[in-house]
């Protein structure tokens, strides 16, 4: 699975993107936040806050029930605040 | 078909809209809305980032639904990413219909389904050197929201907290 982060979320955590191979009970966005955000320090400042993240699960917005599996790419990044 | 674009330079609002109406006689309206870079409490620059793979895709799918909604003859969406100086443009939307108030509200309906469902993120960067993330605003989801299922097919991001992803 290939983990993407933008703006502060990728500051916090510090990369870009990275590959994640959770484990199989980690089946939806939020149990995937939550496995992220015991990985390290900074994966756990990016995710401190759920209300301030948001995702998506290969390219369309996810919530946190959306469903995640091998071979998807899943992004995380909060509010947008584009135009 | 609209056309749109994700690009770092810097575009022209004359030749946009010269393009949309070249060789139409159908034409009875643009409406346009240019976003420009404000230079609030010493702000010098802003950085645009955004999701590449998903960025394009879901600016077409809302300028379609624009197109569905409204008889438009014609839809540009330009939307810059990068480096932006102050009083430089980042965003530009124009629609074009046989009326004006096609292309009006589609006009309007774009920019504010941009502000708050296009993945584009915000860094402004000041003369003191401070960096700062805009943080989204609650003005911007309540205009959005106005349109309704802005969408149907791109759900919108959600507005409870104990919706909110995790």
């Amino acid at each position: 699975m290939r983990v993407l982060y933008f703006a502060w979320l990728r500051q916090k955590v510090g990369v870009a993107e990275e590959e994640a191979a959770p484990p199989a009970d980690v089946r939806d966005v939020a149990g995937l936040i939550r496995w992220l955000a015991a990985r390290s320090p900074g994966h756990a400042a990016a995710f401190a806050d759920p209300r301030q993240v948001r995702a998506a699960v290969n390219q369309e917005f996810a919530t946190p029930d959306t469903p995640v599996a091998p071979g998807d790419e899943v992004a995380f990044f909060p509010p947008v605040t584009g135009g | 078909m609209a056309t749109v674009r994700v690009q770092e330079a810097l575009f022209d609002l004359a030749a946009e809209t010269a393009a949309l109406t070249a060789g139409r006689s159908d034409v009875g309206a643009v409406a346009s809305f240019l976003g420009v870079c404000r230079a609030d409490d010493g702000l010098s620059a802003m950085v645009l980032e955004h999701y590449p793979a998903m960025t394009e895709r879901a600016l077409r799918r809302i300028a379609a639904e624009a197109e569905a909604r409204w008889p438009l003859t014609g839809c540009t969406v330009i939307h810059r990413v990068g480096r932006i100086l102050a009083g430089e443009p980042i965003v530009l939307v124009l629609t074009a219909s046989a009326h004006r108030a096609a292309a009006l509200e589609s006009c309007a309906f774009l920019i504010d389904w941009l502000k708050t469902r296009a993945p584009f993120w915000k860094c402004e960067e000041f003369a003191d050197g401070e960096r700062r993330w805009v943080a989204a605003r609650a003005e911007d989801e309540a205009a959005a929201a106005r349109w309704g299922g802005a969408g149907a097919d791109a759900p919108a991001r959600r507005r409870e907290p104990e919706r909110a992803a995790g």
